[in-house]
């Protein structure tokens, strides 16, 4: 178990959407709505490939979500909880903080 | 019930379209499993439809016409005997014996031997070259006659004489049509209705006698045959076509003792039982109150009938209205009730138009309550809602002649609104389809014309309910305080064209703003997406603007379409499908350098495919630095523009439909719409670019282009509808331009074209309303408005690349400078991405091993 690693700057991220980071081989999408910054595991579970940090961001009941580019499940950004069905596969979701304006994430 | 030993054995003799429908309402029947079905079949082939017979001659085929689904009779335990003819009945041991041999027991008989052609005892009718049209075998009699003839004549100026004539012109024959009676139709049209016909008939080359007796047929002089007429006149023709009427194929019911008709046909009651209680008889071979029925649907009825009693329900038929409409060689026709006024107290109101070729007549009651009858030539929109006030007996308005007359200044659209329709009302003949029906799929919750067309199929076949069909549609949804929730997603109370026109009045540029002022939330990838088009649409704004990559899903985020692996496809524009070799020789080094799959897809185009994220800028550097730009194949937007050869090198080509379609490309290129819009130019009527099935389709004819609109290929095909005809190159481009913005104003997110105008009320005459006759006064505007996109042009990938903040979004990981592991097999000879199983198996490889 490793703790918080600083991953990349504040400057890095882009409002409203997501970018993509390697951190110890690990792919992460990091994504940035209000100030506040979401990590969820890259792999997309469900079209099987590294995307997520490629969805689109915005929120349904109430939830952070965002939507799988490949086939649009929506995944909760806090949790990484498929939002429509509590069955499918969800996504792992990292704690994160921002100091100093760099973005740590603990894998 | 149920089993073997207690089945009823049901014989049915003859397979025509009538036959057919009755075995498959058994099949469908609550108690088929009661039955044990055998049918006689005297043709070679089993029933197809003869309605559309004339199809056959511009290119169906027998298959395409069968009615009867691959395996239909194996799968439901029915025996057939193709080619077998029932010839003889035992009524009292009750069994049938066929030409074969062959002999088989029956519980219940039924006749549905059909009718067979009139020939009227002329002399000479049995000369080469004198023909009937009702079977495929008669089909390829007429064929084979044709191609050795030039001249073609149809006996008889009905409905089927009619559609016979077609046949004959679609064969290349100069067509007459010889009719006894002084006017054409003399069933269905009034004097007025009938001589408009004649006149619109005769407008498409086709000739017609009227009034003209044949006394008999001998050797033509030129032609293969004359035809002697009782007024001293001939008319010299290669083929006589025999379409008088038809007679009921009675022979075997005389032969077993059925009691017949005076003039033919088998008596039937009620309940389509013979004089035999054990024997029905249904469609053209059953007289029924004195009446045969010469046309499909009183035949359906009537298979209805005996399957409703077979399974120990009460039914009955009662006869049917014969009011018809339909489309003769373009022309619409409808008739409606007793178009002729023979109760002696109706009064009539006629409407006649003359430059645009329209007669309406009503016939109503003495007291001006009831309508009796009608008839349309050259328009027949009114004819549903006639029908309706007709069979529903309802009272009419205060001045009758209002339902015929043009409301021009929209006033007095809606003299009687579906309201007041029982809910027994049949809103669309060609399938059944009641109000009743209507209302109770909306229960279930259909909510627009496309659910109500897939659930009921009403308005899927001739169309001419569809408005009708809307109105019901629209009141029901009405009726139920249903205010269709049509808002595009939780975060905006309103629908794509609302948010446009918010954003147009209040000149919103921002997706922040539009969501403080009118929104909630954050927004979501259908919002988002809609909205970034909307700004596309408004105000040509770009997809990697800072505020405007969120509105954008990956495609357009990345400028190009995510693959299943996470790669993305590489599509340059290639204007027209046309491409120099230099460029060809570019692609090839592209895909070489950076390993990519290639292959020519759906659109003329070439695809470079497997791209990965940060090999994109590259590899489009190379493309624009060799002359090539974006083709937009990731966005809601033009995709591409197919051509045929045209007149420059095809030698059938009678304009150049490459040089067009290079035009058409680069002038609507790049413009963001409510969903992908493709379109095609063909060079003369083969139609090799298949433009009739594109958003907008042009086809050269030696007067000018005629424009289709609103076709679409992919899951639902729909052909495109003709626009206009005979229209020059700036006509073509300002009715496309008007049109499209139209589009792009008013339709609804993901709406192809076929969608959205079949959703506009008033549909396609609607839209050419709008668009060449301006009806609604934008049409400067939205040209202005076109222009203006068409000026702010620019190829993303060119904005892309001049500004590095840009760029930086291609990165593969925004902490280090590796790209991201993706892998691939390799199969003919190129890469495909590795399947789950392969990258488990370790076959997949990453693309820089592949040397």
């Amino acid at each position: 178990m490793v703790g918080f690693k600083k991953v990349c700057s504040v400057n890095d991220l882009v409002k409203n959407s997501g970018v993509a980071a390697l951190v110890e081989s690990i792919q992460i999408a990091l994504f940035y709505v209000d100030g506040e910054v979401y990590a969820l595991n890259n792999f997309d579970p469900v079209g099987k490939a590294f995307v997520m940090s490629r969805g689109m961001v915005g929120d349904l009941n109430g939830h952070l979500m965002v939507a799988a580019p490949l086939y649009k499940q929506h995944y909760s950004l806090k949790t990484g909880k498929n939002i429509d069905d509590e069955d499918a596969p969800s996504i792992e979701a990292y704690e994160t903080k921002i100091e100093n304006k760099q973005v740590l994430v603990k894998i | 019930m149920g089993g073997e030993m207690s089945k009823q054995k049901i014989v049915v003799i003859g397979n025509g379209m009538v036959g057919h429908s009755f075995i498959e309402k058994l099949v469908a029947s609550e108690h088929y499993d009661n039955f044990e079905v055998h049918t006689f079949c005297e043709e070679v082939r089993v029933a197809y439809d003869r309605v559309y017979l004339s199809s056959y001659f511009s290119g169906k085929t027998a298959e395409d016409l069968s009615l009867v689904k691959p395996n239909f009779y194996e799968d439901n335990n029915v025996t057939i005997y193709i080619g077998d003819k029932a010839v003889d009945i035992d009524r009292k041991a009750k069994i049938v014996t066929s030409e074969s041999g062959i002999k088989i027991a029956y519980d219940k008989l039924v006749m549905a031997t059909g009718s067979y052609s009139f020939v009227p005892p002329i002399t000479g009718n049995d000369r080469d070259g004198c023909l009937v049209y009702r079977t495929i075998e008669d089909l390829d009699a007429i064929q084979a006659a044709a191609d050795k003839g030039s001249v073609g004549t149809v006996v008889g100026g009905g409905l089927l004489g009619l559609e016979a004539a077609k046949a004959l012109t679609d064969l290349g024959l100069k067509t007459h049509v010889v009719e006894f009676a002084p006017r054409l139709m003399p069933v269905q049209l009034d004097e007025g209705g009938a001589a408009l016909l004649k006149r619109k008939i005769e407008n498409l080359d086709i000739t017609v006698h009227t009034s003209k007796s044949t006394t008999e047929i001998i050797d033509g002089d030129d032609c293969l045959n004359k035809m002697v007429f009782a007024d001293g006149e001939s008319l010299e023709t290669d083929i006589v076509l025999f379409s008088v009427g038809i007679r009921a194929r009675d022979d075997l019911a005389k032969k077993v003792g059925l009691e017949l008709g005076p003039r033919g046909g088998i008596v039937i009651d009620n309940q389509c039982l013979t004089s035999d209680t054990d024997v029905y008889a249904i469609g053209e071979c059953a007289l029924h109150d004195g009446m045969i029925y010469g046309l499909v649907a009183p035949g359906y009825a009537m298979a209805q009938v005996v399957v409703d009693q077979l399974n120990a329900k009460v039914a009955s038929f009662e006869g049917v209205d014969m009011s018809t409409k339909l489309k003769l060689m373009g022309i619409d026709v409808g008739s409606v009730g007793d178009p002729h006024g023979t109760d002696e107290d109706a009064m009539s109101y006629v409407y006649e138009n003359g430059p645009e070729e329209i007669y309406k007549k009503i016939v109503v009651s003495r007291d001006g309550k009831k309508l009796l009858g009608a008839v349309l030539v050259g328009n027949a929109e009114d004819y549903s809602n006639l029908l309706q006030l007709m069979l529903n007996e309802m009272d009419l308005p205060e001045h009758p002649d209002a339902l015929i007359l043009p409301s021009r200044d929209g006033g007095g659209e809606d003299l009687f609104g579906p309201d007041a329709l029982p809910a027994s009302a049949q809103i669309c003949s060609c399938f059944d389809v009641t109000k009743g029906d209507i209302s109770d799929a909306v229960d279930a919750g259909c909510c627009t014309m496309s659910d109500i067309k897939s659930t009921t199929q009403a308005g899927t076949g001739c169309g001419g309910c569809i408005q009708l069909v809307t109105n019901v549609l629209n009141s029901e949804l009405a009726n139920r305080g249903v205010e269709v929730n049509t808002d595009i997603c939780e975060h905006f109370g309103h629908d794509r064209q609302g948010l446009y026109h918010i954003c147009q009045v209040e000149e919103i540029k921002t997706f922040a703003d539009l969501l403080d002022k009118h929104g909630k939330g954050y927004g979501c990838e259908v919002c988002k997406q809609a909205v970034g088009s909307i700004f596309g649409s408004l105000w040509n704004s770009y997809a990697l603007e800072a505020d405007k990559i969120q509105l954008q899903d990956t495609n357009d985020n990345y400028l190009g379409n995510m693959q299943k692996d996470g790669t993305y496809s590489v599509i340059p524009r290639v204007p027209g499908g046309e491409i120099t070799p230099q460029k060809l020789i570019v692609l090839g080094e592209v895909a070489t350098k950076y390993k990519l799959y290639t292959k020519i897809n759906g659109g003329q185009r070439i695809v470079l495919f497997g791209a990965q994220m940060n090999d994109l800028p590259e590899i489009w550097q190379a493309l624009l630095d060799a002359g090539f730009e974006s083709g937009q194949a990731y966005a809601k937007s033009l995709r591409t523009v197919k051509s045929c050869v045209g007149s420059t090198w095809c030698r059938f080509g009678l304009d150049d439909s490459v040089t067009m379609a290079i035009d058409l490309e680069n002038r609507y290129k790049g413009i963001r719409s409510p969903h992908k819009m493709k379109m095609g130019v063909s060079g003369c009527t083969r139609e090799c670019a298949e433009a009739q099935a594109k958003d907008i389709g042009l086809i050269s004819t030696e007067e000018g282009w005629n424009l289709y609109v609103c076709g679409n290929g992919g899951m639902k095909p729909r052909h495109a509808d003709l626009f206009a005809t005979k229209l020059t190159q700036e006509e073509v481009f300002r009715y496309v331009d008007r049109l499209l913005m139209f589009y792009i104003r008013t339709a609804d997110r993901m709406q192809r074209t076929a969608t959205w105008m079949d959703n506009l009320e008033g549909g396609l005459s609607y839209l050419q309303d709008v668009v060449i006759n301006d009806s609604l006064n934008i049409g400067e505007e939205l040209e202005q408005q076109m222009a203006g996109l068409m000026a702010s042009y620019a190829c993303d990938w060119q904005t892309a690349l001049e500004s590095p903040s840009f760029i930086k979004r291609f990165r593969s990981f925004v902490n280090v400078d590796s790209k991201a592991e993706q892998l691939f097999v390799e199969e003919r000879g190129q890469i495909r991405p590795a399947t789950e199983q392969e990258k488990l198996d370790g076959i997949a490889i990453e693309v820089r091993e592949i040397a």
